[in-house]
């Protein structure tokens, strides 16, 4: 009789070490969180200077850059996929993943080969789980990105675009990452990084026509140094992106998580109470009984 | 365009914002050669070297600031520096506005 109780109990005293856990999580989630999005600002001025700067150059001069011409044929494609380093941030990593997949299918049919590039360990373990290839893989701190990595993976995604597809490079190269709308929505997105489409600035807004820029040195060269640089913040924009979402996808799965434990904390409280009187109303009628045949002899 | 005889400098690097302020002249060093910016410069986009620029602020003492590559734009009398590291040399004037 007293077995039941005691599974309950247990069960009761472990479910209840786990919501602490979770509650930690949602905790360290939150005020994470916060930071990631200062993060996410504090970047704009730059990507926002960058941006402004690529644009006037590519609207003023008769720009022929490698890194902005569509090449005739796209035979091979790069997809980048930015997942969480560590679980226990509820669908975050599964829909990125998901998102990927169906890119790569429509890449597939459109011909194209597809060369992973995977950030963050969730999506080594997903495509190492597949025995699938993949050709880089760049892992930690994916909740807490630094520009390093971002050059690390601009440079490297650079060389492949600059390689010859007969070597192994590719034509173009896609972006996988979760977008950070607000602190409850956001979606997994698909950017197209290279070959660039440099949106001329049609119709200038306002008064802020662009400027006749001189160039120091010649317009080719200034582009030489600034797309890489481009690609280099969108890059990193998109990393801290994903880094913000990740965290508020994190506070949320830990948040329903640690109801649904108390739900079942408060269940199995009711179940071993009952179990508790039905033995105690057990034993009072065997004694009763007991007294009863005692009495009777 | 150069009525204001100020310019108005803007200094970022890649992850976050370094400073901004009125400045009487930037001096830069570019690729090519140092180049100094007063108020009613031509619009210029020039490719920054790495190394140590020069900025004379409206209030206060002129300030360096340690550049590791980057590129600046001169645009009115809108000074945009966009470091991919920028240090601050002396801490004393980083008074941001």
């Amino acid at each position: 009789m007293g077995a039941q109780i005691r599974v309950y109990r247990q069960k009761i005293a472990s479910t209840t070490s786990m919501q602490k856990i979770f509650k930690a999580m949602e905790l360290i989630a939150a005020s994470r969180i916060g930071k990631a999005r200062t993060r996410v600002a504090a970047s704009l001025p730059y990507s926002n200077a960058i941006t402004r700067a690529v644009s006037a150059v590519a609207s003023q001069s008769e720009i022929d850059h490698p890194l902005t011409t569509e090449p005739e044929q796209i035979r091979r494609a790069a997809m980048v996929v930015m997942t969480s380093d560590r679980g226990l941030a509820g669908s975050y990593s599964a829909s990125v993943l998901k998102q990927s997949e169906s890119l790569a299918e429509l890449l597939r049919e459109e011909g194209k080969e597809v060369k992973t590039y995977l950030v963050g360990r969730k999506a080594q373990a997903y495509y190492d789980f597949r025995d699938r290839e993949s050709a880089r893989v760049w892992t930690g701190n994916t909740d807490a990105p630094d520009f390093e990595t971002a050059r690390e993976i601009g440079r490297a995604l650079l060389d492949d675009f600059n390689t010859d597809y007969e070597d192994g490079g590719v034509d173009e190269i896609h972006i996988v990452y979760t977008r950070f709308k607000s602190m409850v929505v956001q979606e997994p997105t698909v950017i197209r990084l290279l070959p660039l489409e440099v949106v001329e600035e049609a119709a200038p807004s306002e008064t802020e026509l662009l400027p006749l820029y001189e160039y120091e040195p010649e317009p080719e060269k200034v582009l030489d140094a600034l797309l890489p640089r481009y690609i280099e913040s969108r890059i990193f924009a998109a990393m801290l992106q994903a880094a913000a979402s990740e965290l508020a996808a994190r506070q949320r799965a830990m948040k329903s998580a640690g109801d649904n434990a108390s739900d079942l904390i408060k269940k199995y409280t009711r179940l071993r109470n009952n179990a508790r009187q039905a033995e105690i109303t057990q034993e009072l009628s065997e004694i009763v009984a007991g007294a009863d045949a005692l009495s009777a002899s | 365009m150069a009525n204001t005889a100020e310019l108005e400098v803007e200094i970022v690097a890649a992850d976050h914002f370094v400073w901004s302020g009125a400045a009487k002249m930037v001096k830069a060093r570019t690729s090519e050669g140092d180049v100094g910016v007063l108020p009613g410069h031509t619009p210029l986009l020039a490719i920054l070297a790495e190394g140590e620029m020069a900025i004379e602020p409206v209030s206060g003492a002129r300030f360096t600031v340690n550049v590791d590559g980057g590129f600046f734009s001169v645009d009115g009398n809108r000074v945009v520096i966009v470091a991919d590291n920028a240090q601050m040399n002396d801490a004393a004037n980083a008074g941001t506005r």
